[in-house]
């Protein structure tokens, strides 16, 4: 079973409700008084944050999201991931997801590093039996050693993106999914992450990873899809495609 | 294979399909949350944990206040009211031990979702599960508090006997009503940031109109007042088994009345805004 991610005429529209229209009141008053009181409480500004997206992801392809902020990025990462059901367009999915877009999702400070592991799995749709099954193989990875028995809260930045980076490989996610992630750790655990990302895709599973270093792009990913104002503006190779953005890019 | 398809757009006469089709995810996502027990039962466990976590009575905490509280006010309200202590005070105890639980529902079911904004904007769990997580923490607590009553028992020498067993389906009555209606209320909470305040206001009113700190018997003639109090039936169906006696079929009558009017929104505002929460919070 090979994973799969396609996107078919996606849209995704964020009305923003001015605290105006956030109170039921004013919501009330405005219909009872047909318009004439409170005419500012139902302003509504749509964003448009996706436009007709289409993308169609394979086993094996490992994805560069690049733009400018505010193109997109976050919100197709978050329909990949279910998050927002589109307003338009169909999402077809195959494999396990696992979003990393917060290095602190599911964290509970005061518990223990193995607490935690468990926590996180149990986040990800794991049994326990399964999650003590690869325990070791995380323990490991992770060489936090026995600060896996103390309180996350003692923990450094780093050591925080090695227990969760670990947690998040280690259950053999079919589609992975990165946003913009602080890459706090050091050379040695930033090889071996790579190196982990690299095995795990080879493995007829997807990246999709949003950043704004078009260094750890090119390093992580074989393609590219360039978004601009919430829609596609290219995809292709990485190598055209990071070209043809730093062209524009440089130029302004 | 997921098959995710848009929530809107669709021209009139595919309404009905998309109406199945969203009850359909609905149902999908109570049943989907309930597979995952073991996330919502660590969640909530957690959620107690760290509330007395480094503090000295620990979970112990809530049930002080609560037994002080009864204590007090039993003792003030018998002698204001002309009551005999050994009746009013067991009375008055289990009243707020159910209050405590039902109103909890209410006042703690605007922050389902606009409380668990970084779950749900970052990964795809069943909404369910929030809500699943949420009545097991009170459910914690309440068996915290409970500990009161079996000491009040203790000490007024009271045994309510083989009916007092009727206070488990009782208890499962209000945990289902209470969970649906949080539902509903975590969801219109999303959209609309002053429903909290306006159920907490609500709340305060119905303790006060419900027999908790009054016997139904001094109401000499209004009985209406009780009568009409879907509270009051809830709040009946386990105090009454707790202190010996039965609940009226009124009472089940009533609750069960309740039940069907709870299922009913519950399902109609989460199967059309169930896609919505996430853009709300």
């Amino acid at each position: 079973m090979e994973a799969e991610l396609t996107l078919q005429n996606v849209s995704v529209s964020f009305p923003i409700y001015q605290s105006g229209s956030r109170s039921l009141k004013k919501r009330l008053l405005f219909r009872g008084t047909g318009g004439h009181l409170a005419t500012d409480a139902n302003h509504r500004i749509v964003v448009e944050a996706l436009r007709n997206v289409s993308l169609s992801l394979k086993a094996g392809d490992r994805v560069a999201l690049i733009g400018s902020n505010g193109a997109g990025k976050t919100t197709l990462l978050r329909v990949m991931a279910g998050v927002y059901e589109p307003f338009a367009g169909n999402v077809i999915s195959r494999g396990r997801i696992s979003p990393m877009f917060d290095i602190s999702l599911g964290i509970d400070s005061e518990i223990s590093g193995y607490d935690n592991i468990r926590l996180r799995g149990l986040i990800l749709g794991l049994t326990p039996s399964e999650i003590e099954e690869r325990m070791p193989d995380i323990v490991e990875f992770t060489e936090l050693g026995d600060y896996l028995d103390i309180p996350v809260r003692t923990y450094s930045s780093g050591m925080m993106t090695r227990l969760t980076f670990a947690v998040a490989t280690c259950f053999s996610p079919e589609i992975l999914l990165m946003d913009e992630w602080i890459m706090a750790g050091d050379a040695g655990f930033m090889a071996k992450a790579q190196h982990r990302v690299q095995s795990f895709v080879e493995q007829a599973n997807i990246l999709v990873l949003a950043s704004h270093s078009l260094e750890i792009c090119r390093q992580w990913c074989s393609k590219a899809v360039w978004m601009e104002r919430g829609e596609i503006k290219m995809q292709g190779v990485i190598e055209t495609v990071l070209a043809a953005y730093s062209e524009e890019v440089g130029a302004t | 294979m997921i098959q995710r398809n848009s929530i809107e757009g669709n021209p009139s006469n595919e309404q009905i399909e998309l109406g199945r089709r969203r009850r359909a995810s609905a149902w999908t996502d109570i049943v989907e949350g309930i597979a995952l027990w073991r996330l919502w039962f660590r969640l909530g466990w957690n959620d107690i944990l760290q509330r007395y976590r480094r503090s000295v009575l620990g979970p112990f905490w809530l049930t002080a206040s609560m037994a002080i509280m009864v204590v007090t006010l039993g003792v003030l309200y018998a002698e204001l009211f002309n009551q005999p202590i050994d009746d009013f005070l067991p009375f008055l105890c289990v009243g707020l031990l159910v209050w405590t639980l039902i109103a909890g529902y209410l006042t703690e079911g605007g922050t389902l979702f606009t409380g668990s904004e970084s779950y749900i904007k970052q990964i795809r769990l069943p909404f369910s599960i929030y809500v699943y997580r949420s009545s097991w923490a009170k459910l914690i607590v309440f068996a915290h508090n409970f500990v009161i009553y079996i000491g009040v028992l203790i000490y007024f020498q009271i045994w309510p006997g083989a009916v007092s067993l009727l206070a488990v389906p009782g208890l499962m009555l209000i945990v289902l009503n209470g969970t649906i209606a949080s539902l509903t209320i975590g969801i219109v909470s999303a959209r609309f940031r002053d429903i909290p305040q306006l159920i907490a206001s609500i709340v305060q009113i119905i303790f006060f109109l419900t027999p908790i700190f009054w016997k139904p018997e001094s109401l000499r003639g209004h009985a209406y007042i009780t009568d009409f109090n879907p509270f009051f039936h809830l709040l009946e169906i386990v105090r009454a088994p707790l202190l010996g006696n039965l609940p009226s079929a009124a009472n089940y009558f009533v609750v069960l009345f309740l039940t069907l009017i709870n299922v009913a929104i519950a399902s109609a505002f989460f199967s059309r805004f169930r896609s919505r929460i996430a853009y709300w919070v």
